[in-house]
């Protein structure tokens, strides 16, 4: 399942990496310590977290992560958002706590759709 | 190992203590070279994070130092340099959890004292030693399992 799609059907708003959004993604993974996402998220990862300063965008290209998105409302900082528009790194946003966008996106990944939606 | 073998390829980068804002950039540049020389993803991979973890402790806890790499057929070696507080007990740095950085620090993301071990897991190799007052250095080795 690409960005895009996940991105239209959780309603998520889209801040960077607007060409890159037919991106696979292969799984997710969700933290806010850095060392621990460098150590133990994978490629084609969707990583959720609440932090929004630019480190995360050296994380996640590192990392070579398929996005990022902030959590509970959270928008990224300036020189994060410039950052992610620089290296082209999608970086997206919901209003919904970690727990409730990591469940959506564990259905839609293992394919159980019709509980995940989000009508806008 | 293959610690003899001649160098295919060799540099050294400067990484600034406290600017956050280019903190990972030296490691983001090791893990572009280390792809285009073709290595395989899983040494690129482990590299990267050995790269990233020691040139943010550097940021984190240094004035200044020096990252360089060192790619010859069988291995890649990270080697790192700083001149800051030094590391007072070795045993509870490199103790999972144990963390000295400071409310700004633990702001960014960092500071779940996870860095060093990592550091050791993701490397055939690790060194580290370290002066009080002075800086503290580190040596790390990925094998690379069917050459270049
Ligand atoms: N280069 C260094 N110079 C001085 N002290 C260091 C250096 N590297 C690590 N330390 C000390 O060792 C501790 C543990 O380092 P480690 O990288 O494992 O965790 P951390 O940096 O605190 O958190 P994390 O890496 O998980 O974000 C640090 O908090 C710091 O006290
Ligand atoms: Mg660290």
């Amino acid at each position: 399942m690409d960005l895009e799609t996940i991105a239209t059907c959780l309603n998520l708003k889209v801040f960077s990496g607007f060409d890159q959004l037919k991106t696979e993604v292969l799984d997710g993974y969700t933290g806010d310590l850095l060392s621990d996402v460098m150590a133990n998220s994978k490629e084609g990862d969707l990583w959720m977290t609440r932090q929004v300063h630019q480190n995360i965008i050296a994380v996640a290209s590192l990392k070579d992560h398929a996005g990022i998105i902030m959590v509970q409302g959270a928008e990224p900082a300036k020189d994060t958002l410039e950052k992610a528009l620089k290296e082209n790194i999608p970086v997206m946003g919901t209003d919904l706590s970690g727990f409730e966008i990591a469940g959506r996106i564990y259905n839609l990944l293992k394919e159980k759709q019709d509980i995940t939606r989000i009508d806008p | 190992m293959h610690v003899h073998e001649k160098p295919t390829f060799e540099s050294n980068y400067t990484v600034q203590g406290g600017n956050f804002d280019e903190a990972g950039k030296v490691a983001s540049q090791i893990k572009v070279i280390l792809k285009k020389l073709g290595l395989q993803t899983d040494v690129v991979r482990k590299a990267a994070l050995v790269a990233y973890e020691s040139e943010i402790n550097i940021v984190s806890y240094a004035r200044k130092g020096t990252i360089s790499i060192s790619v010859t057929p069988g291995q890649v070696k990270i080697e790192t340099t700083d001149e800051g507080q030094g590391i007072p007990d070795i045993n509870l740095a490199m103790q999972e959890g144990y963390s000295t950085a400071t409310s700004k620090i633990r702001e960014m993301g960092f500071g779940a004292g996870m860095g060093l071990c990592n550091i050791k897991k993701f490397s055939d190799y690790f060194q580290i030693t370290s002066e009080i007052g002075k800086g503290t250095h580190l040596k790390m080795i990925i094998n690379i399992e069917n050459g270049v």
